[in-house]
């Protein structure tokens, strides 16, 4: 076995380039492009506030500043709009990534957050806790356990003759999230039209409107706890990826590795609808656009949804409550602009990061 | 060094594919294992590489066994070296990515089979015979010292079948202990120090190529008449099987 120094060298570091740059680079502008667009998003809304304002209003939380702002600048960025901008990025970084993570672990391009039915679950119990006029405990809660039942429901449904197939347990999860669609679809028809329908519509259709540091906390531990699972397992999504056979055959045994895997992503995607509803397409076109830049290795894959994630649902959440008088459904506003970018990246790409064979 | 003890393997409540089977790989020796289509040949490599459990018998390795699969049908187009930093995964706890080191055991796996230019190019990109190379340097990179090979000559053209058998001689030099199943009783004649050969379900006939591979037994096995010829030319004296066809 001869080894030439050079190419030894040249694979010191990671060396896939997007033209001309090197991965490190994009994922260094990804990350400034989910910090500028929080900062950004800070500033934008009725009132107006510079993003030098909203820099130095955050600055003085850790340090102290002499106050050039006005009170109600401070009261409008920390009470208001942070909550609702953290928890756009958490929400969005977590679908991304959940998104991400269930595309590889399926080893299918057109899974998404809603593959699985755990969406669907989680908005079943939203939705019930909501019809039955219970709390937002219980609201968080119901989401939680209907999204695991789900994901339960489809992890035995998929199991034929003692034998799980990838294939069988996404047919499993559809028929799983359609079965909980007409449950919910059941809980809207139930619903007070006067009392609590319309709450029960603008949850489903995906919102953070109602942010809150509380709901920021209930989200932060499932998706916080999720994505940093999928972090430190990335590259073994990677061997799931090859199949089960390749997998075994590296000294990898895939059964233990995807239900972890798809736990953490459960427990993202559950978390994200109790705070936020179903907001779709996040999970399909993220992971798409970040494969197309930098490939399909998710040991950049991961990390870069977080950013690009997090950066993508903050803007759209901003438009959401500031293109109009009134507020968009966050949910409407992710499919009608996601579906679009998503057929136009895969066009201009032809699936760069997917084997078309 | 690969033993198989009295290994069987049936699916179901269907007959056994085969039985009572014994057969052994040395580190430096290349067995050739043939056996028509159906005989249980990936089933006896699979079960031998442990990604599925015989119905009986018992496989021992004293080193680590890699598996090379015929061919990977990738969903994602990982880059030609990922794929065989991949082979790195029996050597890192569960919660770590590959280092340095793993980068440069797969760079030096991926210069023995002479790949190495080709290295980001993805994986899905390549010819059928490069990616029977890349998965060969997978599995080198994962330390194995025994190389099970299902089929690795079947879907290449005739040169790129000639670049696979001489890595496998190569590999053989360096030490490495080879079983691959193939279709062509050339193949085993070429490249095999041993052959295997599956002539019924409790009859695996092992030796010399030149000894189990008779003009009577693959005409039996295969149901062709066949007629094995020497080749001789100035620098090389061969057996080659030629088979009638029509």
């Amino acid at each position: 076995m001869v080894r030439t120094p050079e190419t030894t060298a040249s694979w010191a570091g990671s060396t896939r380039r997007l033209g001309r740059l090197s991965t490190a680079t994009v994922m260094v502008w990804l990350a400034v492009a989910a910090i500028g667009a929080g900062v950004l998003a800070l500033g934008f809304g009725r009132l107006a506030i510079p993003p030098d304002v909203v820099v130095r209003i955050l600055a003085s939380q850790i340090v102290p500043l002499e106050a050039g702002w006005s009170g109600t600048e401070q009261q409008i960025v920390e009470a208001v709009r942070a909550p609702r901008v953290l928890l756009s990025m958490l929400v969005g970084a977590g679908l991304a990534c959940a998104g991400a993570v269930l595309q590889g672990v399926l080893r299918n391009p057109l899974v998404s957050p809603q593959i699985l039915g755990v969406q669907s679950g989680a908005s079943f119990g939203g939705a019930l806790a909501l019809l039955l006029g219970a709390s937002s405990v219980l609201l968080v809660g119901g989401a939680f356990a209907f999204g695991f039942l789900a994901l339960i429901a489809a992890m035995v449904l998929s199991k034929v003759h003692g034998r799980r197939t990838v294939l069988m347990l996404i047919l499993a999860g559809i028929v799983v999230g359609g079965f909980f669609a007409a449950l919910v679809s059941g809980v809207t028809y139930l619903a007070d039209p006067e009392e609590n329908l319309p709450s029960i519509v603008f949850w489903l259709l995906g919102s953070l409107a109602t942010a809150t540091w509380d709901k920021v906390a209930i989200a932060a531990l499932p998706v916080l706890a999720g994505v940093a699972t999928m972090l430190v397992l990335r590259w073994r999504i990677n061997i799931l990826a090859l199949g089960d056979d390749d997998a075994r055959a590296l000294g990898v045994e895939p059964a233990v590795l995807r239900w972890v895997l798809l736990c953490s992503a459960a427990v993202v995607v559950a978390g994200t609808v109790a705070v936020g509803g179903v907001i779709t397409w996040v999970g399909l076109v993220i992971p798409h656009i970040v494969r197309m830049m930098l490939g399909p290795d998710n040991r950049v894959l991961i990390p870069a949804c977080v950013f690009l994630g997090a950066a993508y649902l903050t803007v759209m959440d901003t438009a959401a409550r500031t293109l109009t008088a009134s507020e968009i459904p966050l949910g409407v506003l992710t499919a009608l602009v996601g579906a679009p970018i998503f057929f136009v990246v895969l066009r201009r790409t032809q699936a760069r990061g997917w084997n078309d064979a | 060094m690969l033993e198989l003890h009295g290994v069987g393997h049936r699916y179901g409540h269907s007959d056994f594919l085969f039985r009572e089977l014994d057969l052994r790989v040395d580190t430096g020796e290349i067995v050739a294992l043939l056996a028509p289509n159906g005989r249980g040949k990936s089933t006896l490599l699979r079960g031998a590489a442990r990604l599925q459990p015989f119905t009986e018998g018992s496989a021992v390795a004293a080193e680590t066994v890699g598996f090379v699969p015929q061919a990977t049908q990738v969903t994602f187009g990982f880059s030609v070296f990922d794929m065989v930093l991949m082979g790195r995964a029996r050597h890192l706890g569960p919660l770590t990515s590959p280092g340095p080191t793993d980068r440069e055991r797969a760079a030096e796996a991926l210069a023995a089979t002479g790949l190495s230019e080709l290295a980001e190019r993805p994986f899905p990109s390549l010819s059928g015979g490069e990616q029977q190379l890349v998965l060969i340097a997978r599995a080198m990179a994962s330390e194995a010292r025994l190389l099970l090979l299902d089929e690795p000559t079947a879907a290449l053209d005739l040169a790129n079948q000639g670049v696979v058998l001489r890595l496998l001689i190569e590999l053989a030099t360096d030490g490495y202990g080879v079983l691959f199943s193939t279709h062509q009783p050339d193949h085993a004649l070429a490249v095999a120090t041993r052959a295997a050969l599956l002539a019924a379900p409790r009859d695996l006939r092992v030796g010399k190529p030149e000894k189990v591979l008779t003009e009577e037994a693959l005409s039996e096995l295969y149901g062709l008449p066949m007629r094995r010829m020497r080749v001789s030319t100035p620098d090389s004296d061969e057996l080659r099987i030629a088979v009638q066809y029509t």
